[in-house]
């Protein structure tokens, strides 16, 4: 039993590791002073926070950062709450279309983003949505909608919806049934959607470079491909390690606090047929 | 469609008529219901993607170059023989293929082991799922710049450094491409992982137990056991990571200083390109075609060539 759990630990680590690696790597490197940041150390050989100041002082990465927050937030309202109209719809109603909207998703699930770039990006140009955030958040819900749909009707199905009608027969409201019972049992679901559906829009980075052009609308991802060095001489190494540290500390948190919740939903989508 | 309601035919008394006709009332009030509630999914759907892509075949019918609006005229395939007749376009696709094949592959193996770690292991699960969701949910942008810090001398990696590398690797071909599959695996590994998970849990553990009394060694429970009742999760997680390793995008384009470099370019690179900096709408959307055809053939081929069945409700 000893040695089993020996492997097991080793296992463990080796997948720490492989999946760690590269996230300290960028840390560390992000705080080595621009004076040593490409002396290829592993690990700093003195410590400073100049490239996140430097970064929070210039413009360009903070309107970045808001630009994603807001982008990446709103799509995910909208996207989610199309999607739970859908998902309630496929995991509890009988209509017609029902496997024709499922097969829609799941094409648009395979669909190549690159493919409609082009022609979104003269409509945009030409109805003034070229460089905004309306420009980003419409294929954003788009491409997040099979996803949320998928995950949402798996969800949908588990909740045990005769407690509406038992409520109703005990007296409650319908409205007082649906927000007593069913919201509590729908409630998990939907935010491990939004939590999938957020970190899609976070991630984007073919619509975001090119249908932004300015700090109007850039995201993060786009922004720090760009990034200027200080000088024409200088690699702006620093400020990227810093900004993709800033960019991945959400996802970190979510991680963290909601592990089980994005396993669930990840999933729960998933496993079909 | 279908017609749904579920009432006998027989329709001998009052009583039994009058229950139809409330049951199919109500089953077409269901129907109004349903198709309501999914109406904005599929506008939307319809409206970003349908639309879009009929006007880029449109488009790709025509000679558009944004720098030269006043030459656009209806040219027919032209567009398409000057790709395909291109060797820029097959070497990209050769590329293309290449990473995916190889990345995918990679990512079978190790994502299956590490949904074995995740779904068996004794001591450490959580910790398992939670290291590994951080590669899922990290900007794949951020990814391609950690890779591209570790290994360009430029940019002061520690990887040249380590191993007394005399040249950048990020100014040769292969290993500027390898360190793209390097990525790739490493970003979309916990992916395919937490897809093949679920299929373990489908797995009963029974089968395993009683294959063990039997004298089984773990090794042929594997393989006799855990594959074949995966075979169908398997493909989905294939499926899914090849359409999307054929797409890819991002970690080249930073591995490859922002899409310049065209010895590690891929179809959608060039894509990118033709749109939106040679601005050239007409040839670049007959590359986003192709890009749309290569990718349906590649569903068609998993989806009818394995009998996959990936729609439908779950039974």
């Amino acid at each position: 039993m000893d040695r089993k759990i020996g492997r097991w630990v080793a296992a463990d680590v080796v997948v720490l590791v492989f999946g760690l690696f590269p996230v300290l790597w960028i840390i560390s490197l992000s705080l080595k002073t621009p004076a040593t940041v490409a002396d290829g150390r592993l690990i700093p050989s003195e410590f400073s926070f100049d490239n996140y100041s430097g970064i929070f002082k210039e413009g360009v990465f903070t309107d970045a950062l808001r630009n994603s927050i807001g982008i990446a937030l709103i799509s995910t309202l909208i996207a989610v709450a199309i999607a739970a109209l859908a998902a309630y719809a496929i995991a509890r109603l009988e209509f017609p279309g029902k496997s024709l909207i499922l097969l829609s998703a799941l094409a648009i699930a395979m669909f190549p983003p690159i493919s409609i770039v082009g022609p979104l990006y003269k409509v945009w140009a030409s109805v003034g949505l070229y460089d905004t955030w309306l420009g980003l958040i419409i294929p954003y819900m788009t491409f997040t909608l099979p996803l949320a749909i998928y995950t949402l009707s798996a969800f949908f199905r588990e909740i045990p919806w005769e407690l509406e009608q038992a409520a109703q027969v005990d007296g409650a409201t319908p409205a007082q049934a649906f927000r007593k019972i069913i919201m509590p049992l729908a409630a998990p679901g939907i935010f491990t959607t939004m939590i999938l559906v957020f970190i899609f829009a976070w991630n984007d980075f073919v619509f975001a470079v090119s249908l932004t052009s300015t700090s109007a609308a850039q995201t993060v991802p786009a922004a720090i491909s760009q990034f200027p060095g200080a000088s024409q001489f200088q690699q702006p190494t620093g400020s990227i390690a810093a900004a993709a540290v800033i960019v991945t500390i959400p996802i970190i948190i979510m991680v963290l606090l909601f592990q089980r919740r994005i396993v669930a939903g990840l999933t729960a989508g998933a496993v079909k047929g | 469609m279908s017609d749904t309601t579920t009432t006998p035919t027989t329709t001998g008394t009052d009583f039994e008529k009058a229950r139809k006709k409330h049951v199919s009332e109500r089953a077409r009030a269901e129907r109004r219901l349903g198709l309501m509630l999914i109406t904005p999914a599929a506008i939307v759907m319809a409206a970003v993607t349908a639309y879009p892509i009929l006007y880029a075949v449109w488009l790709s019918l025509q000679r558009s170059d944004l720098r030269f609006p006043a030459d656009s005229e209806f040219v027919g395939l032209r567009n398409y023989i000057t790709v395909l007749s291109s060797s820029l376009w097959w070497s990209d696709l050769g590329r293309t293929v290449l990473i995916t094949v190889v990345s995918v592959s990679i990512e079978l193996v190790l994502g299956m082991l590490l949904a074995l770690v995740m779904h068996r292991a004794l001591v450490g699960r959580g910790l398992v799922r939670t290291a590994s969701l951080i590669p899922y949910g990290i900007v794949t942008v951020v990814a391609a710049f950690a890779w591209r810090l570790a290994f360009s001398k430029a940019d002061g990696g520690f990887v040249p450094v380590l191993f007394g590398w005399e040249t950048d690797p990020l100014t040769e071909t292969w290993p500027t491409i390898g360190i793209a599959i390097l990525a790739e695996v490493w970003k979309t590994t916990p992916f395919m992982a937490l897809l093949l998970l679920a299929g373990l849990s489908l797995v009963p553990d029974e089968l395993h137990e009683a294959a063990r009394v039997d004298g089984a060694t773990a090794w042929q429970r594997f393989w006799k056991i855990t594959i074949p009742l995966m075979k169908i999760p398997i493909l989905v997680a294939l499926l899914f990571r090849t359409l999307d390793a054929f797409r890819i995008f991002d970690s080249i384009y930073i591995l490859s200083n922002t899409g310049q470099n065209r010895d590690v370019e891929t179809v959608s690179i060039l894509g990118y390109n033709q749109l939106l900096n040679q601005l050239n709408l007409g040839l670049g959307s007959a590359i986003s075609v192709l890009i749309f055809i290569c990718v349906a053939i590649i569903a068609v081929f998993f989806i009818k060539g394995f009998g996959l069945q990936t729609t439908g409700e779950r039974s």
